[in-house]
């Protein structure tokens, strides 16, 4: 198709302008009309809610080699296609998901639905969803990603690697506000959060972090939070761990410690380092074009573009390399870098033809540089082997191999 | 009116004029409901590790022997426990002395307290008939599982008093929680 367009298109813009000269006024666009026969016939259903292309077919997979849905019908975790992904917004219906244990989606009429907050506060309170949508708003991007997105040896593709993170506008009202509303009592230090699904699933979230930019949302990427993504309330715990950001929430418990729920336990961990990298995300790269299982046509011009995200903030500077980390460029970063959320870069490149490896790594504002493993194994003083799993969420640099013909491959070491 | 009353009227206006300030400030928008006892207890199903929520009731494994197989658990999790569509219950070796992480996730037995699996077995199961245990056949169940992990005896009766005071294998071999403030360090001196 790529050798025979330009032929077309040369014919047809050639075509116009001889008939140009002759009759005058032509649509000089005209060679970008579609065939005869190729539209989309309208329907109520397309007028009413749109659909993409046919002709796109990027979609979520399960992730962790567990079936999505399982034999009940419970979803679990499904991962977004990065290597799909342009600009910073995953489309709702590409998010990714994870769920407590495996839960059923639940059906809630947003009318029923009702958030309580209570524990010790001042004054127990319930909010209707139209209680929620009278109160101050914010509206924010902030990516979400998953304790479970980790880089492999195993992995064939980057949303295998990586796409159990995705990134989203998101509306609704700040937990401080409730929690103001509701007045949380001296002496209470956490709270824990609760979904409605039939597991109703549980996290204990430090009350200093629901007090600074903890948020109650009921929009997604401009219309209603997906019932996938928690329809029709979810938290959003920005920077912390996936399993923070409890979906369909229903209670809000202000308590004076860690309560030691199914998700919280799963938190303990042995060492203390990696108790202390497993809350608040790194900063975090990877390239997204091109990436492994990518073919590359040949030698030439590539823009290679990227996300960089981190926990502790907004990306203030991101580097790629392409001659295997042996030297860095600065990346160009695309429109603003938002606090907690995928933000875009992208460098020009004239690939020469030969074997080679490209690597990202980010800097976020608060000076934290994304290591490799390597840089981590050395900064533990343990052996760097292909088995060892670096503390917390794995924030580590990813690289992917150019071959001579241009496949793309996980250079995971 | 005499004088007296108008200036205790006056005064009276001033301090519901400074209460009515003092409770704006205090709830800034006035927006939700008040919900009564009745209503946060039915939905507060909270358990704390110190078990305070804990309702009355009992159970042994010997009880909870039996409720695995009457309430369906065993068709899922297995009649030995070892799974089947649902996950495994049991740890490989059931006895005391060995290293609980490195048994990896099976059941919350990695949970310092016992209420964790009381707690997942009254909100979670069964699937699709979640809430419809009884306070008591959820301590038997708890029982019935600890006993078969090596935790409890046969005979111990858990309660809304014993089951906070079962030592777990993991309870005093976990790393401390990070204290998280904005703006913190995730780990001293770590660049990353």
């Amino acid at each position: 198709m790529d050798s025979k367009q330009p032929n077309r298109r040369k014919f047809l813009k050639g075509s116009a302008a001889l008939v140009g000269l002759a009759v005058g006024a032509v649509r000089s666009a005209s060679g970008q009309t579609p065939a005869s026969g190729a539209y989309i016939k309208g329907n109520a259903e397309l007028i009413a809610y749109g659909q993409r292309s046919r002709f796109e077919t990027a979609v979520r997979m399960s992730h962790g080699g567990r079936s999505s849905p399982d034999a009940f019908g419970l979803v679990m975790h499904v991962a977004t296609p990065l290597q799909e992904s342009v600009g910073v917004i995953t489309p709702s219906a590409l998010h990714y998901v994870a769920t407590t244990r495996g839960s059923y989606i639940p059906d809630i009429d947003p009318k029923e639905h009702r958030l309580m907050v209570h524990g010790m506060v001042d004054r127990p309170l319930t909010f209707t969803m139209q209680d929620l949508k009278r109160l101050p708003s914010v509206t924010r991007l902030h990516f979400v990603e998953c304790a479970a997105n980790r880089p492999s040896a195993k992995a064939k593709s980057i949303q295998e690697s990586h796409g159990m993170t995705s990134c989203a506008e998101w509306t609704g009202v700040l937990l401080s506000v409730l929690l103001k509303e509701a007045g949380v009592k001296g002496g209470a230090s956490w709270i824990v959060a609760e979904g409605a699904e039939e597991v109703k699933g549980t996290s204990s979230i430090p009350l200093a972090k629901a007090m600074e930019d903890c948020l109650v949302c009921y929009g997604m990427n401009g219309e209603a939070v997906r019932p996938q993504h928690g329809y029709p309330l979810r938290l959003l715990v920005p920077g912390f761990e996936g399993i923070f950001n409890v979906k369909w929430l229903r209670r809000i418990k202000a308590v004076d410690q860690y309560y030691m729920t199914y998700n919280d336990y799963g938190h303990l961990r042995q060492g203390h380092e990696d108790a202390a990298l497993g809350y608040q995300i790194g900063p975090k790269s990877v390239i997204t074009y091109p990436c492994a299982g990518q073919q590359l046509p040949g030698k030439g011009f590539y823009e290679i573009k990227g996300l960089a995200w981190s926990g502790g903030g907004a990306i203030r500077r991101v580097e790629v390399s392409t001659d295997g980390g042996r030297s860095w460029k600065d990346a160009e970063i695309r429109g603003t870098a938002h606090r907690m959320a995928h933000t875009r870069f992208s460098l020009n490149w004239n690939w020469d033809g030969t074997e080679t490896a490209i690597l990202s790594r980010c800097t976020d504002e608060r000076g934290q540089i994304q290591p490799t493993r390597a840089q981590v194994a050395e900064f533990f003083k343990v052996p760097l082997t292909p088995e060892y799993r670096v503390p917390g969420q794995d924030n580590t640099i990813q690289t992917w191999r150019i071959a001579s013909n241009g496949s793309v491959h996980n250079a995971y070491a | 009116m005499g004088a007296f009353t108008m200036r205790m009227l006056r005064l009276l206006s001033f301090v519901l004029l400074l209460g009515g300030f003092a409770l704006a400030q205090s709830r800034p928008y006035g927006v939700g409901s008040t919900p009564s006892e009745a209503e946060i207890r039915a939905l507060d199903i909270s358990i704390s590790p110190t078990g305070k929520e804990l309702p009355p009731g009992r159970g042994t494994a010997q009880e909870g022997a039996k409720l695995y197989v009457q309430k369906g658990c065993a068709a899922c999790h297995g009649a030995e426990l070892k799974g089947g569509p649902a996950p495994n219950l049991i740890r490989d070796e059931p006895k005391p002395g060995v290293d609980p992480w490195a048994l990896g996730r099976v059941l919350p037995f990695r949970s310092p307290y016992a209420t964790t699996v009381w707690d997942f077995i009254n909100r979670g199961m069964p699937l699709d008939r979640e809430g419809t245990l009884t306070a008591d056949e959820v301590y038997a169940l708890t029982a019935f599982l600890l006993n078969k992990n090596g935790v409890i005896p046969e005979d111990a009766v858990m309660d809304a008093q014993s089951l906070p005071k079962v030592k777990m294998p993991n309870r005093d071999a976990w790393a401390p929680l990070p204290n998280w403030k904005p703006g913190m360090q995730r780990l001293e001196g770590y660049p990353y």
